[in-house]
């Protein structure tokens, strides 16, 4: 077993420097140039932006060779600097991403987990029944295929203009300070309702129909069958169903917890949520090669991180990885 | 094993629970710990009365990072204007200078500027502003020149302060234009501060909690808004008899003008300058104020102007932009794009505002200029030796085929239907011309770095207290090697532009001279067009009357309404002295 673990161990130190590597390469192969986007910012003299230009161009390290731009890169990521963004020049990125993290935490994390846990739960209950089924799935397709952007739009106009029971933007009103009182917490959380509802209804869809079909195909499974046969309970057969079912599930939401500093783009801009999602497609947009570098290296150790999980969870939910990993008959 | 996996449900229940609800529990120790101390304070502080702030938005379109005053183009708006200060405001709608740190400019001689600073000028901090800290802020350029006004030691001789209020500029050329516009552009800066900062932390820092000398303070900020607090010891409410209205400015991050636009209907958001469709729907069912009462509601501000590579063939080809210009209908641009809220520019892409207009020469204009004539453009490419093709497309006179491309960014979706009416429209005389939409940075490097074909701009065309800001843009000396920063996109250059401009800058305003030198420019302009102006962008002003009345209109032109990044000296500032809460609130 420790065996089988150093091993997935060095894969992923392996995995981990190639895709660091393809993170640095990526941004720098995308066409345009950050310090002429910083410097077009500047609306005063010509010259004045050619002096900028110049300055910043040295300041970010983006006068030297390519080879040497990789090699500082490294160094300073041994060091734990991430570098300045240019987008929000001159914040450094890891400060950057330490201030925008938290709300997308706070409205992914929830979202993503509550929409787990009640889509499994709903998806088998209606597979094990057929007149439920039919009448959930054709919901749930509805909902899974629901753009995240239209149905934000949909329940801001709702709930927030036509209704006005919640507010249409930020993550608590502009009128307040963040501080310590039920005051704000009430306000926090009416603000978070909308965005985070968005997400977890359109995510329910998904986990349901894959939990239903899982189940539906663990129960006609050989096993199944051959348990029913020699007369076990229905509940039985159920439950083994499920644990079965289960496991392609547990990575999904590995791989979905990986990828959440990413943030939701789509969600954050409907609600103007000052999540992740906006500054990495500003990011982006502006070329800051240091920001997106940033973001996706936390990325990447998160869904190595949570492949690494899954494979532990995997270990203790299903015996038969467990037991194989002796050696006797992988 | 099942006991596992419901310990694993229990564990990521409690999780998603500390995350969506952590704040609750430890908000209910902190409160008991609090209600001890003075809740009401607490409360004042932390909630802002409505009738006591304003919510602007549309010039903050990142998360706060900078309030640098030597970096002013990347700083957090208001941070020259509201934390820092200039020697002068400038009114764009009377074209006047207003004192403001300064009480009174004057050229005692053909080269020495004398500034006379006021009574009583306080650092928010408290300490005196002095003669001493405007010497010093243009002088940290010299010492440094990374910092962007740098380029001006290469005429500005020496200063002298002989006391504590007079401050003496002597230059070795003098460029009245050019020094016009600085004098309410450079924010002066307090030495006591920045002459013990390091050089990287004077060019790099973000300089957060920023002092000036100005009616605001810097008071907090997050991702999505950055937030001032009056000044209440500010000089100007004894000197100039001025008192900000609001007691706080929440200047908001708002990602998309959607939102933008639903927060004015809720009466959230009291100024907006964003460009909003439907404003007839707006002034009428939610009663927002806009400048004029009619269309184009908008205060002209800047030219978009469609830039052309002049280095490329056949665009080298003076004949064919002049055709060019003859087949382009910016009201077409106007009606269909901008329903009327913007207007098409005249022959020059000067904004019509007074400033400019002094130097509008009519005969030049009557005389090379040109309007929408599509017959012309036809017989004009004909001479030319364009012949048009049994397809319906011309050929350059060498007999190749082109096609040119007109980019501008994507999701700029205003520019991007412009773009594509201006390819109908050469199409129609026979010029094959399509739309591009590349990104923001492929675009601006298209521009910068001379591989583009045709495409729009209007960042150096916004109006100044000189129409030398136009042509210096318009005409910047071209690159040998290296990106066209900002200016003369298309480089163009013909024998002696440059002494033409330089000259122009060294001509006293609104002389004779410099209208001559205006008038010469302008020929230049209209008889090779390097650009063509197609319409004004207006100044996108849209105020709530929720919570907050008296706005700057027609009928009361007080100040210039403009809350963008390094233009509050030009009429925000003004403004919030001005506005009145609701009565009824």
């Amino acid at each position: 077993m420790l065996r089988y673990l150093i091993k997935k161990l060095y894969i992923y130190i392996l995995t981990f420097f190639f895709a660091v590597t393809i993170d640095w390469l990526i941004p720098r192969f995308m066409p345009g140039d950050p310090i002429l986007v910083l410097v077009s910012r500047f609306s005063g003299l010509p010259e004045s932006a050619k002096v900028m230009y110049g300055y910043l161009i040295k300041a970010f390290g983006l006068d030297l060779p390519l080879w040497k731009q990789y090699l500082n890169f490294w160094i300073a990521l041994f060091k734990g600097d991430l570098g300045i963004s240019i987008y929000m020049y001159p914040k450094p990125v890891l400060d950057v991403i330490a201030q925008a993290i938290p709300y997308t935490l706070v409205v992914l994390l929830p979202s993503i987990l509550l929409s787990w846990i009640v889509g499994n739960y709903i998806g088998a209950v209606a597979a094990r029944h057929r007149s439920l089924d039919s009448r959930m799935l054709p919901i749930f397709y509805i909902i899974t295929s629901i753009p995240y952007m239209w149905l934000g739009i949909l329940l801001a106009w709702a709930l927030g203009v036509v209704l006005g029971i919640f507010p249409i933007a930020g993550a608590y009103s502009f009128s307040m300070r963040p501080n310590w009182s039920w005051q704000f917490v009430v306000d926090f959380l009416r603000h978070w309702i909308l965005p985070f509802l968005s997400l977890f209804i359109v995510q329910i869809g998904g986990w349901a129909i894959g939990m239903r079909n899982l189940i539906i195909y663990e129960l006609e499974a050989n096993y199944s069958r051959y348990l029913e046969a020699l007369g076990a309970s229905e509940g039985l057969i159920r439950r083994y169903a499920f644990k079965n079912a289960i496991l392609p599930q547990i990575t999904g939401l590995a791989l979905q917890l990986g990828t959440i500093v990413a943030g939701s783009i789509a969600t954050e801009v409907v609600f103007s949520y000052p999540g992740m999602g906006y500054m990495l497609l500003q990011g982006i947009l502006n070329q800051d090669y240091f920001l997106v570098q940033g973001v996706f290296l936390f990325i990447i150790i998160g869904v190595l991180l949570a492949n690494f999980l899954v494979d532990i969870l995997y270990m203790i939910v299903d015996p038969r990885i467990r037991l194989g990993l002796g050696g006797e008959n992988v | 094993m099942r006991r596992l996996l419901s310990l694993l449900l229990v564990l990521m229940l409690i999780m998603g629970a500390l995350a969506g609800c952590g704040q609750k529990s430890q908000e209910t120790s902190d409160k008991s710990n609090q209600q001890n101390a003075n809740t009401q304070q607490v409360a004042q502080e932390t909630t802002y009365q409505r009738n006591e702030t304003v919510y602007f938005g549309g010039g903050l379109w990142g998360p706060p990072s900078n309030w640098n005053p030597l970096t002013p183009w990347n700083a957090v708006t208001g941070t020259v204007g509201l934390i820092y200060e200039t020697l002068f405001n400038y009114d764009p709608l009377k074209n006047e200078f207003i004192p403001w740190l300064a009480e009174k400019g004057e050229w005692t001689s053909d080269n020495t500027y004398q500034i006379t600073l006021r009574d009583g000028l306080t650092w928010q901090d408290g300490k005196p502003l002095t003669s001493e800290d405007v010497k010093f802020t243009f002088e940290i350029a010299k010492q440094y020149s990374e910092i962007y006004y740098s380029p001006m030691w290469q005429w500005l001789q020496s200063i002298e302060t002989p006391d504590n209020k007079t401050v003496i500029f002597k230059f070795s050329t003098v460029n009245y234009h050019e020094w016009a516009y600085n004098l309410y552009q450079i924010p002066i800066i307090p030495k006591h501060i920045w002459a013990d900062k390091s050089k990287d932390d004077i060019l790099n820092g973000a300089n957060e909690k920023a002092i000036g000398s100005g009616p605001y303070l810097f008071d907090t900020y997050s991702n999505d808004r950055m937030v001032y607090k009056r000044n209440d010891n500010w000089w100007g409410i004894k000197a100039m008899n001025m008192t900000p209205a609001p007691k706080r400015i929440v200047y908001l991050m708002v990602q998309s003008n959607n939102v933008a636009l639903g927060m004015l209907m809720k009466g959230e958001l009291d100024l907006s300058n964003f460009f909003l469709p439907g404003i007839p729907t707006l002034k009428t069912n939610y009663g927002v104020t806009t400048f004029y009462d009619n269309p184009p509601y908008m205060i002209p501000d800047n030219t978009v102007f469609m830039f052309i590579n002049t280095t490329k063939s056949p665009l080298n080809n003076v004949e064919l932009r002049r055709a060019m210009a003859y087949a382009i209908n910016p009201k077409v641009i106007a009606e269909k794009v901008y329903e009327n809220q913007v207007e098409p520019a005249n022959p020059l892409g000067f904004v019509p505002a007074k400033a400019w207009e002094e130097y509008y020469d009519k005969n030049v204009v009557d005389q090379y200029g040109y309007t929408y004539d599509p017959e012309k453009a036809k017989s004009i490419l004909d001479a030319a030796g364009f012949k048009l093709g049994s397809d319906g497309v011309r050929t350059s006179p060498d007999g190749k085929k082109f096609k040119l491309e007109i980019s501008v960014p994507y999701g700029w979706t205003d520019w991007m239907e412009a773009a594509k009416i201006v390819a109908d429209q050469l199409k129609a005389v026979g010029i094959d011309a399509e739309a591009k939409f590349p990104d923001y940075s492929k675009y601006y490097e298209d521009l910068t770095k001379g591989t583009f074909d045709l495409s729009f701009n209007n960042f150096g065309s916004q109006v100044t207290s000189t129409p030398w800001t136009l042509y210096n843009w318009l005409f910047n000396k071209v690159q040998e090697n290296g990106p066209q920063n900002n200016g003369n996109f298309g480089r163009f250059d013909v024998p002696g532009l440059q002494d033409l401009i330089a000259k122009f800058n060294q001509t006293k305003l609104g002389s004779p001279e410099a209208k001559q030198a205006a008038a010469q420019l302008e020929e230049i302009f209209l008889k090779n067009m390097p650009a063509i102006p197609l319409w004004y962008n207006g100044l996108w002003f849209q105020a709530s009357n929720a919570a907050w009345e008296n706005w700057p209109t027609e009928h009361d032109p007080y100040a210039y309404p403009v809350t963008w990044g390094g233009r509050w000296q030009t009429g925000g500032t003004m403004m919030l002295m001005k506005i009145k809460p609701k009565a009824s609130q």
